[in-house]
């Protein structure tokens, strides 16, 4: 099963390699990771996406708040929670074509973000599903490029994850 | 006033109350040892560095404080890697100083530059490059914090070139605020309780221990808690001595050369109280098969060990000083009397035994005599290989921190530099390094460091001229079918010795090695006794790899 942890960690050099070289050094399968500054600039933000069990978990998230300069974790898997991924997707058009694909475009509620003589490059926004959808959409055509971000995802309500709770108080 | 980075260092070393360090200087480091020249803080030169991280780890395992050691930057860093990542796997505490290339330079292949902190990642608790000169102060202040707090590790700091030589106010800051780091030492009180109550309900319960037991200097609370409740207990390598080996309730070391005793309790018990312990492979054979009668209460400092290879039943994360004071209370006195009796039979029908006579002296009966020699009471030091575990099971450690051994890494040249660092730790106290002759030539370059500081080592190699250890893996896993085993040239260690300013002793009968152990220890100076053993002894009982703890090997 697949698990999203919102992870927060002191925004030092190294930081990224320190937990990037613990899960592959402990076997665990990253399926994303999406890394940028909070409001807060010494504090960076991950969104890791992990694959395991729940036995797993336990020991990932155990082995990252061993890690010094990791602040707190959580695994919003189970809460309500709002996740989005960015894709921009370069595909080949010609006359024949480009209508059809900004209707697609339109379903989809993605941007053109560029206009070449035999290509568009679309942004789309959306959770995972819908980006997959997005791309099988457009895979007729012909894909010359495509990047995601990874999935970020944030818990709904009232309830957050920010460091006013620290480690121990979780 | 302002003073130079590497003052600031040697003046934050000071401020931690590091009396020794033990290094190599080189290019990158220049600015340190030119600083440390007026501190009184004493330097340790020794002949590799690797000799420098395993005698820093050898006092910090003598004395509970922590162990700093220094390197240039390159090789010098790079030989420091295997003496971190052995006192990573002990959870030893080590602060680790390296220098590096000028920053300018750093990441442009520069000459002697290796990216220590990346190649340490994985073998430190942390690590840190210093990249503002301002900040030395506070990294150096954070590393002992780290280094010494919560689970004991090693913690390296990289420190350029440049930064060593640029002038900064000097202010050693009082407090240590880390976001990421805090390690609970308190246990929870209703964990406690619960525990408290388990133990009082069973039956059979053991009492297993590990190297955290000696982390947190708990071994008066643990002779208090294994005779309140009538348990047995058993050890690890990393927990020896940290509960008396000739106390009654002492079953020794468990595991895949464990005492069958302490392996048949583990596997009968109906309770396992783990104190500072990781149920490590060496430790539970098949894991399926290890104490599978029993409910588990882990004990530990460090909440990724508990349930990683057993599931505990009962986690109690803290210090297991602070967990033990906590628990006694709650506790009250009372007898396993039958239970007693069967584990008092086992220990009595299994005591450790071998094959005497045949025309070699025998490595166990070595063992006893040192023990015999001394009372037991010395420091003793081990490589890795079939002598240490001779040691294990035939040395009954009375006291802990007297028993220097790489556990967790298993790291073959610990020995000799440990001992070094043991005995500058314990400068009043004999230090016996047990030693073979495989792991012996793996660092004896360390024989120049022990002469020059005239420490009075004893020095036993169990020479077999061979890998022991590794010749009786090829004998059960191999078919006897010996590989890369045999020395077919071996240097006559106690001439070697002698060399170095040591008396030099080879033994081969009784009678010599007698004479042998009595000059050893009542001569106030370094001696070497080269003890011919049998080629063929193997290290006995033996669990063999996927089966039960229960199901060791073991003579006919």
């Amino acid at each position: 099963m697949y698990h999203t942890l919102a992870v927060l960690v002191e925004n030092s050099p190294g930081v990224l390699a320190r937990v990037a070289g613990l899960f592959s050094r402990r076997g665990y399968n990253i399926d994303s990771l999406a890394v940028g500054r909070t409001d807060n600039p010494a504090i960076s933000r991950m969104t890791i996406v992990v694959e395991g069990d729940e036995r797993v978990l336990e020991q990932v998230s155990k082995q990252l708040h061993k890690l010094v300069d990791v602040i707190k974790i959580s695994d919003i898997t189970s809460s309500p929670h709002v996740d989005r991924e960015l894709v921009l997707i370069k595909v080949n058009t010609d006359a024949g074509s480009r209508g059809e694909i900004m209707q697609i475009a339109q379903i989809f509620r993605a941007n053109i973000v560029d206009y070449g003589h035999k290509n568009l490059t679309l942004e789309c926004t959306g959770n995972q599903e819908k980006i997959n959808a997005f791309e099988e959409a457009l895979r007729p055509f012909g894909i010359k490029e495509l990047v995601r971000t990874g999935k970020v995802a944030m818990l709904r309500g009232a309830k957050y994850t920010n460091i006013n709770r620290t480690k121990e108080e979780d | 006033m302002e003073i130079t980075c590497a003052e600031a260092l040697v003046r934050c070393l000071e401020m931690e109350g590091v009396e020794l360090i033990f290094g190599y200087p080189g290019g990158a480091i220049l600015p340190v040892y030119d600083a440390l020249k007026d501190s009184k803080i004493k330097h340790i030169l020794t002949r590799h560095e690797q000799g420098a991280a395993h005698a820093a780890s050898g006092y910090a395992r003598t004395t509970g404080r922590v162990g700093v050691c220094m390197a240039t930057s390159g090789p010098g860093a790079t030989n420091l890697v295997t003496g971190l990542a052995n006192a990573y796997m002990d959870s030893i505490p080590l602060v680790a100083i390296t220098g590096q290339v000028p920053t300018v330079q750093v990441g442009t292949d520069a000459f002697q530059e290796v990216d220590i902190t990346g190649i340490t990642m994985p073998i430190t608790k942390h690590n840190y490059l210093v990249k503002d000169p301002k900040m030395l102060p506070m990294i150096v202040k954070r590393a002992f914090h780290i280094a010494r707090t919560g689970r004991p590790g090693p913690v390296l700091i990289d420190l350029p070139k440049d930064i060593a030589m640029t002038p900064i106010q000097f202010k050693y800051p009082d407090d240590v605020k880390l976001m990421g780091y805090k390690p609970t030492v308190k246990g929870h009180g209703a964990q406690i309780n619960q525990a408290a109550k388990l133990i009082m309900q069973a039956q059979r319960p053991v009492i297993y221990i590990g190297g955290g037991v000696v982390n947190a200097n708990a071994s008066e609370e643990l002779v208090w808690l294994a005779e309140t409740i009538d348990a047995p207990v058993v050890s690890t390598l990393m927990g020896l001595g940290a509960f008396p080996g000739d106390h009654p309730l002492f079953l020794g070391m468990l595991g895949l050369h464990g005492n069958k005793a302490a392996n048949l309790a583990v596997t009968e018990c109906d309770l396992l109280i783990t104190l500072g312990a990781r149920f490590d492979d060496r430790v539970t054979g098949r894991v399926a098969g290890f104490a599978p009668r029993a409910r588990v209460i882990h004990v530990d400092i460090d909440p990724a060990e508990i349930s990683k290879n057993v599931i505990s039943h009962l986690p109690i994360v803290g210090d297991t000083k602070k967990v033990l004071e906590a628990l006694l209370v709650r506790l009250d006195k009372k007898q396993n009397t039958t239970w007693i009796n069967t584990v008092g039979y086992w220990k009595h029908e299994f005591a450790p035994r071998y094959r005497p006579g045949g025309e070699y002296l025998k490595p166990q009966y070595i063992i006893e005599e040192i023990y015999r020699h001394t009372g037991g009471d010395v420091i003793v030091a081990t490589d890795v290989g079939q002598h240490q575990m001779w040691v294990a099971q035939h040395f009954a450690f009375k006291y802990p921190r007297k028993f220097v051994t790489s556990g967790g890494l298993g790291c073959m040249g610990f020995g000799l530099p440990g001992a070094i660092g043991a005995q500058f730790g314990r400068p009043d106290e004999t230090v016996v390094l047990v030693t073979g002759d495989g792991s012996f030539q793996m660092t004896l370059n360390e024989l120049a460091t022990a002469a020059e500081q005239s420490l009075p080592l004893k020095i036993f190699v169990l020479n077999n001229r061979r890998l022991g250890m590794v010749r009786q893996l090829q004998e059960f896993y191999c078919d006897k079918r010996y590989m890369a085993v045999d020395f077919t040239f071996v240097p006559d260690f106690a001439a070697l010795a002698r060399v170095y300013g040591f008396k030099g002793f080879t033994v081969r009968t009784d009678q010599e090695l007698q004479t042998a152990l009595t000059e050893a220890f009542s001569d106030q100076g370094p001696v070497l006794v080269d003890c011919a053993i049998d080629p063929d002894e193997n290290v006995m009982p033996m669990v063999l790899a996927g089966a039960d703890i229960c199901d060791a090997l073991d003579y006919e």
